[in-house]
């Protein structure tokens, strides 16, 4: 339920074209050939009473309050799932039908507390509203018959309860998680008057059972029996503000409903681009961390990271840091600072830091995570397509017969997406999964993969040749669209490549250890089986070549002409929430915002008169570069927003190094994170509900967040970064994030028609959106690619250099869950820890038993690069010589392992293979001792009476 | 050797059949178990050259087998209550090995099949049509029309369900069939899905029937025509799939729910299986003694079939005597005697000697009879018009101890105990008409309570999602017309 009501037509809008025309209590009505007579009234303004239809869910016809009387046929049928006809004659109010709507509540309210003005869904219960409607106004039944009244409530999950006193058995909840999430997690138990909804089965609870906490089922119930713990402590919620999720690139739109400046909940909102209504645990109930105690509101400074923090006045702040950034750029050059842009941050704010970077600091020296993430397919995209960004909306996966997923984990990752993605796999869709886990997708509720090909981690480049190999010699690849669309050079040579003995799926079994039969098996179905669509994460990404693995697909798709239309595409799915966003405002030190390279003189041009300065034409330095920089002692202050690059970058021990040698480290964020350890300057940045601005998700989509209460620290992050500009001496004065919008469109000629009037118009817009294209674009490369034609690149597999060996003879890989997000710096602070509250090391049985390993023990994770102890799970999701951890807690120092190995091209770490070994131990490493030292001496805060 | 028919009928073994077959095996005679011939009173009995002997128990065998009279009924033929049936169906059912292929084709068997061969799909529909047959699970549907429908479909993929989850009360005809001559099901199934294109089938049984379950899986493994080329490429294949006691599970869409694996609640129709049936694809959903009925009409002729019953009730029916009867067992006759006639004239009244006093025809959700309705004839229109319904054919008999309030109060409690939950007037309906009738036969503001019994009534009847709840009423309301004065006593007393 939620406070901010959006239309329900009670059962789904229908798919079909054309229109059937009927009469609604004399009403000429059209409507959507196969709606629903209660769909069609509705559409008309004539809401049918109705307690189990909605319409996120398909038609059920349990409640029977929505009976209506159609001329010429017996009975009363329920409207909810009665498909109009044309010429057909309803009645929606007869006495017959208020009667019979009476009589049916008189049951339900026969079986049901009378505690309305004590309940916590007083007034935003839909039973309340029918009992109203039907004008019940007594129960002849009493209330000393049978009932539930004593069932006992449920409150183990910690962000709702289960009431089962208040349920009404419509089951709503129980489709929800079958329909909406795919998870499949609550039944109805008993029959007849003894169904009850439960998670799972007889004694078991939310905590205990399969439940995701999505939040779907909360949403979904029409009564207080799956209600929010806020909202019941608290009461209904007074206002409700629009904006969208901080965690995933899935982007999706909530309600944020507060009561006065206290957020109660957050619901997801159905006309959300991207979720339609859907959530997950991270969006829907992990947002506690904004007012968690951790939370630092002021700014502070200090000259030595031993010292402990002074806590002072924003003024002041920037004073110190201009100072100091002024001097180090006085003594070793203005290239001696840089700056890394947050994706967790606005575009707008991401836009600002940059602007900073190259306008004031003078130089190109920015970057930002997306180094680490999906830099590679920045590359590989633009490479092949001509744009850095996926080909589809994610609504498009609806209209695909054939997903492959590659590298990506999207029920832990992306887990809105998965349950669109699940949907569509359950209407019959063939799953393909090249990934070395088996994770969920690969056999879940209903949905398995056709084939699992569980590959060495480090051979994607393999696989993907040997996929291309099959296409190309038997026939299968798509002549007129290559012929049309692509580079037809480009594909003879690929082509020739690809036909190659080497690159056969026998002889690349060798790298891969995937059996050949099922690599044929698997692209003979891709390239056959319908639109063909390809999703993929950091696993194929965050490789020495994942820059070369993003070629691979893009191959693959032009080849079986699998782009440029619904169902089809190249898709990454993204990991941060402004990911794509910061990519596309110019985080990277070689290109401004759009993609265009500094060496472009027009580009330049434009920003050097807009923002009055002169602007390098030369590309500046890159995270690892500025960390190399500062070991070797020419670089000297970064300006990190919304990132804790000491827990999230690879080889801990080098990053560290290279954040201590820093003259002027100056870190905004939420929290004191791990970065901050080696920090001068701490700037207490705003959370997503604290401002305004837009994100822009993986699909491209541009969504409004929407300030829902003030920043704790007083400013907004885009006003810390102005603050900073201004206190070195330049004009920044921004009064709004849309008038930073405004020069984004201004100057981006793939933003020209993006504005916050359009946002508030149209909800959100899909990039590139100008002139030609001003509702935006969903689906790319429709007519042509961007770059005109479809470009084919040679993709060459070479092994990683870093590879199993006597000493270190297993593999690493790492990874995300569905409860924790990233470096947990917000989840961590939130009740998810009850899902997960360590990084543990997957182990497989067999590894485990050749090294004396049982469930839980203490183990040593070591590489060439470091060594941290973790505890040890035994799983069989693993292949036998890989391991998988996650890097979601600052105590796994996860990081520390892996290694500075990277793509050719960008630079992005190879976090998904480490060669190491993995031991008993009976204590933490020798580097996490002295981090728990350094890390609990650094944070101290001083008294401010001292 | 002398041959000796015995059933292993589970209605036979319930009463000793087993021991009895045993007791002449072991004298030495030559024993073959059949289906049972539907006397049950007679049961177990035993069967020699047409002769029939019962009811036995083990000690009889030896004086049967050497001549003595005590037992001895007479010929078969000569019994009346078998003489005046007009068996059909059930024609074989006792006289043969159930899952013996020799002896169901020597027995006529496969008869339907070849003519369907011959004649093609579009001749058995119109032969189904033609022959009047309507749907015998209860609600009398026009079988060639719902066959039409299926094979109007342009799907791939349909499929046959067969309806074997027979759960009225004083029912046993399916299970008779199924354990007594289980081919034919199977070629009724294999002429439905020729007809209308439907290369699969399922029996969805009742887990309350272990022995047709064998019988049935034996019979699917061993018929001649199963799984094997027929014609123009058509293959039919059948599986059995076993209910979990739910009597919602006859309704034909909680079937196919349960079918499919989930849980068998109710689906809201339309689309109707015939559009949109068993996981989706068009589905023919008949009961076993319809499928069963189609053998015969091809191979015969349909005309043959049509000739027998009146007006819109076609064919003979398989009638199922229980409840206080004398002579309880299966009459398979053809419609248009009266509920007087069966029940006397085959039943031979109640078993307890004092007058009828109620009859429910057509299982728990039927309308009991009053004495005065007993002239009415077994026909659904006729029965409709009397405010009953034939149903499957159960008859249960009463005599005049019945309390009629009581019968009303367990209609609402067998529907609290077997509704699925779904629709709310079914679920938390049938719980509270139990406790309005307690109220009212308790004497608490009895009139008061009669009228939220009659609008809860009405809500049940026009509100609910299937036939269940749709249908609890019509006990309910025949007992309040006809037995108006047994829900008073507790206001009397």
């Amino acid at each position: 339920m939620t406070i901010l009501k959006e239309i329900d037509y009670g059962t789904p809008s229908p798919l079909n074209e054309g229109t059937v025309t009927l009469v609604i209590d004399g009403h000429e009505v059209t409507a959507p050939k196969g709606a629903s007579i209660m769909h069609a009234a509705m559409l008309a303004g004539t809401e049918i009473p109705k307690l189990c239809a909605t319409d996120r869910l398909d038609a059920w016809g349990s409640c029977r309050l929505c009976l209506v009387e159609i001329n010429g046929r017996k009975g009363t049928p329920s409207s909810c799932t009665t498909p109009i006809e044309p010429g057909m004659s309803v009645s929606t109010d007869t006495d017959r039908l208020r009667r019979l709507r009476r009589g049916v509540m008189e049951l339900y309210i026969s079986d049901h507390p009378l505690d309305c003005l004590t309940c916590a869904a007083n007034n935003d219960c839909e039973l309340q509203d029918m009992a109203a409607a039907t004008g019940l106004r007594d129960v002849r039944y009493g209330y000393e018959g049978a009932n539930h009244l004593d069932a006992e409530k449920d409150p183990s999950n910690p962000y709702f309860s289960f009431d089962p006193a208040k349920c009404i058995v419509c089951n709503r909840c129980v489709r929800a998680c079958a329909e909406v999430q795919g998870t499949f997690a609550l039944t109805t138990l008993g029959r007849g008057f003894g169904s009850t909804i439960s998670a799972g089965g007889p004694d078991m609870d939310f905590l205990s059972s399969e439940c995701v906490s999505c939040g779907a089922c909360v949403d979904a119930c029409p009564t207080a029996t799956l209600i929010e713990k806020p909202v019941e402590a608290e009461g209904l919620p007074d206002r409700s503000v629009v904006t969208t999720c901080a965690y995933c690139g899935v982007g999706c739109s909530f309600k944020a409903e507060l009561k006065g400046d206290q957020v109660l909940r957050m619901t997801p909102l159905k006309a959300g681009g991207a979720n339609e209504g859907h959530s997950c645990v991270k969006g829907r109930f992990a947002w506690g961390y904004i007012n968690h105690p951790d939370r630092i509101t002021s700014p502070m400074i200090r000259d030595k990271i031993t010292d402990p923090w002074r806590e002072v006045s924003w003024d002041e702040a920037f004073q110190f840091t201009a100072g100091r950034i002024k001097a180090i750029q006085a003594e070793h050059g203005q290239d001696a600072v840089g700056s890394v842009t947050s994706s967790r941050c606005t575009n707008e704010e991401t836009y600002l830091v940059q602007k900073l970077t190259r306008a004031v600091f003078g130089t190109n020296n920015v970057d930002t995570c997306a180094r680490v993430c999906h830099a590679p397919t920045g590359y590989g995209l633009k490479t092949a397509f001509g744009t850095s960004a996926g080909t589809q909306d994610f609504k498009s996966v609806a209209d695909a017969d054939v997903i492959l997923v590659i590298g990506a984990n999207p029920t832990d990752a992306h887990p809105v997406f998965a349950s669109r993605m699940k949907r569509r796999l359950r209407a019959g869709a063939k799953l393909i999964v090249a990934d070395p886990r088996k994770t969920d997708i690969v056999r879940s509720a209903h949905v398995e993969a056709a084939y699992h090909l569980p590959l060495r981690p480090g051979s994607n480049v393999a696989l993907i040749n040997a996929i291309a190999h099959v296409i190309v010699t038997e026939g299968l690849v798509n002549e007129a669209f290559v012929k049309d669309r692509c580079d037809t050079d480009s594909f003879a040579h690929w082509a020739d490549f690809v036909a190659e003995d080497a690159n056969s799926p026998e002889a690349a079994e060798a790298h891969t250890g995937v059996p050949a039969a099922d690599v044929r098996n698997a692209a003979r179905l891709y390239a056959t089986g319908g639109n063909g669509a390809i999703y993929y994460g950091l696993g194929v990404t965050e490789h020495s070549q994942g820059s070369t693995m993003v070629m691979g697909m893009a191959n693959l798709a032009m080849a079986t002409g699998n782009l440029g239309r619904r169902g089809v595409g190249v898709n990454p799915l993204r990991g941060q929430n402004n990911v794509q966003g910061a990519c596309d405002m110019g985080s990277f030190p070689h290109e401004f915002p759009g993609y265009r390279h500094v060496s472009d003189d027009a580009a330049r041009t434009l920003y050097e008169n807009l923002w009055g300065v002169e602007l390098s034409n030369e590309p500046g330095l890159r995270i690892p570069n500025m960390l190399d920089g500062a070991v070797s002692g020419k670089f000297k202050a970064l300006y990190i927003q919304g990132e804790d690059i000491a827990q999230s970058d690879p080889n801990t021990s080098h990053v560290v190094a290279g954040l201590k040698a820093m003259d002027c480290l100056i870190v905004q964020d939420l929290f004191l994170n791990e970065t901050a350890h080696f920090a001068h300057v701490f700037l207490p940045g705003s959370t997503f509900l604290e401002k305004d601005g837009t994100f822009t998700n993986a699909e491209r989509r541009i969504n409004r967040v929407r300030k829902a209460v003030p920043p704790v620290g007083g400013l907004a992050d885009w006003e810390i970064t102005q603050g900073l500009a201004q206190a070195l001496g330049y004009p920044m004065n921004y009064s709004h994030p849309s008038e930073i919008m405004a020069e984004v469109s201004l100057t981006t000629p793939t933003f020209s028609g993006v504005t916050y009037e359009t946002l508030e118009a149209e909800g959100s817009i899909q990039w590139p959106c100008n002139e030609t294209q001003p509702q935006g674009t969903p689906i790319m490369h429709e007519e042509s690619f961007v770059r005109g034609k479809g470009l084919f690149m040679i993709t060459e597999f070479f092994a990683t250099s870093e590879r199993s060996t006597r000493k270190f003879p297993l593999l690493l890989t790492t990874g995300r869950i569905l409860s924790q997000y990233n470096v947990g710096v917000q989840t961590a602070r939130t009740a998810n820890v009850t899902w997960h509250d360590e990084d543990v090391l997957e182990v497989h049985p067999h590894d485990a038993e050749q090294r004396g390993l049982k469930d839980g023990d203490m183990v040593s994770l070591a590489s060439r690069a470091g060594e941290t102890t973790l505890t040890a799970r035994l799983s069989d999701r693993m292949q036998p010589g890989v391991v998988y951890t996650t890097f979601h807690h600052a105590a796994g120092q996860a990081n520390v392992v892996t290694t500075d190995n990277s793509d050719w091209a960008t630079n992005c770490p190879e976090y998904k293979v480490t060669a190491v070994e993995v031991r008993k131990t009976n204590q933490e490493s020798a580097w996490q001792r002295s981090y728990a030292v350094m890390s609990s001496e650094t944070r101290r805060i001083a008294d401010p009476a001292e | 050797m002398t041959t000796v028919l015995i059933a292993k009928d589970s209605g036979a073994k319930s009463v000793g059949a087993d021991a009895v077959a045993a007791a002449f095996d072991a004298a030495g005679a030559d024993v073959i178990r059949t289906g049972s011939r539907g006397l049950y009173w007679l049961e177990p009995m035993a069967e020699i050259d047409g002769v029939v002997y019962g009811p036995l128990s083990p000690e009889d065998v030896a004086g049967v087998l050497d001549g003595e009279g005590a037992k001895c009924i007479g010929p078969l033929a000569d019994i009346p209550e078998f003489a005046k049936q007009t068996r059909i169906v059930f024609k074989r059912v006792g006289a043969i090995d159930p899952t013996d292929v020799a002896a169901y084709r020597a027995h006529g068997g496969e008869g339907g099949l070849h003519a369907a061969q011959t004649m093609g799909p579009e001749w058995v529909l119109k032969a189904v049509a033609g022959s009047g047959l309507r749907g015998r699970g209860g609600a009398g549907f026009p079988t060639g029309i719902k066959w039409r429908t299926v094979a109007e479909e342009p799907t791939q993929q349909k499929y046959i369900v067969c309806n074997a989850d027979e759960g009225d009360s004083g029912t046993f005809a399916d299970r008779m069939l199924m354990e007594g001559d289980p081919f034919l099901l199977l070629e009724g199934m294999m002429i439905a899905g020729y007809a209308v294109g439907a290369s699969k089938g399922f029996i969805y049984l009742r887990s309350e029937y272990p022995d047709a379950a064998e019988t049935l899986a034996t019979a699917i493994a061993n018929a001649p025509f199963l799984d094997r080329d027929f014609a123009d490429g058509f293959r039919f294949t059948v599986e059995l799939r076993m209910g979990a006691g739910a009597y919602i599970c006859g309704e034909e869409t909680a079937l196919l729910e349960s079918l499919e694996g989930k849980r068998g609640q109710a689906r809201a129709k339309p689309p109707l299986p015939a559009h949109a049936g068993a996981f989706g694809q068009p589905t023919v959903v008949n009961n076993v003694l319809t499928l069963a009925a189609v053998p015969d009409i091809l191979a015969k002729g349909y005309g043959i079939f049509h000739s027998y019953g009146r007006k819109q009730s076609r064919g003979t029916m398989p009638f199922q005597l229980a409840g206080n009867i004398k002579h309880g067992g299966l009459v398979e006759v053809p419609f248009g005697l009266t509920l007087r006639q069966l029940i006397e004239d085959f039943g031979g009244g109640t078993r307890s000697g004092r007058p009828v006093r109620a009859v429910q025809v057509g299982g728990p959700l039927g309308a009991y009879f009053p004495e005065s309705l007993l002239d009415t004839r077994m026909e659904y229109e006729a029965f409709a018009r009397a405010g009953g319904m034939l149903g499957h054919g159960g008859v249960v008999v009463f005599d005049d101890t019945v309390d009629l309030a009581a019968q009303a109060r367990f209609a609402f409690a067998f529907c609290a105990h077997e509704s699925c939950g779904k629709c709310t007037p079914c679920r938390i309906g049938a719980q509270r008409g139990v406790e309005v009738v307690d109220k009212i036969t308790a004497g608490e503001n009895v009139d008061a309570n009669f009228t939220v019994l009659d609008d809860l009534l009405e809500v049940m009847r026009d509100g609910s999602l299937c036939a269940l709840g749709g249908l609890t009423p019509t006990p309910v309301e025949s007992a309040l017309k006809w037995f108006k004065q047994d829900f008073d006593k507790g206001a009397s007393e």
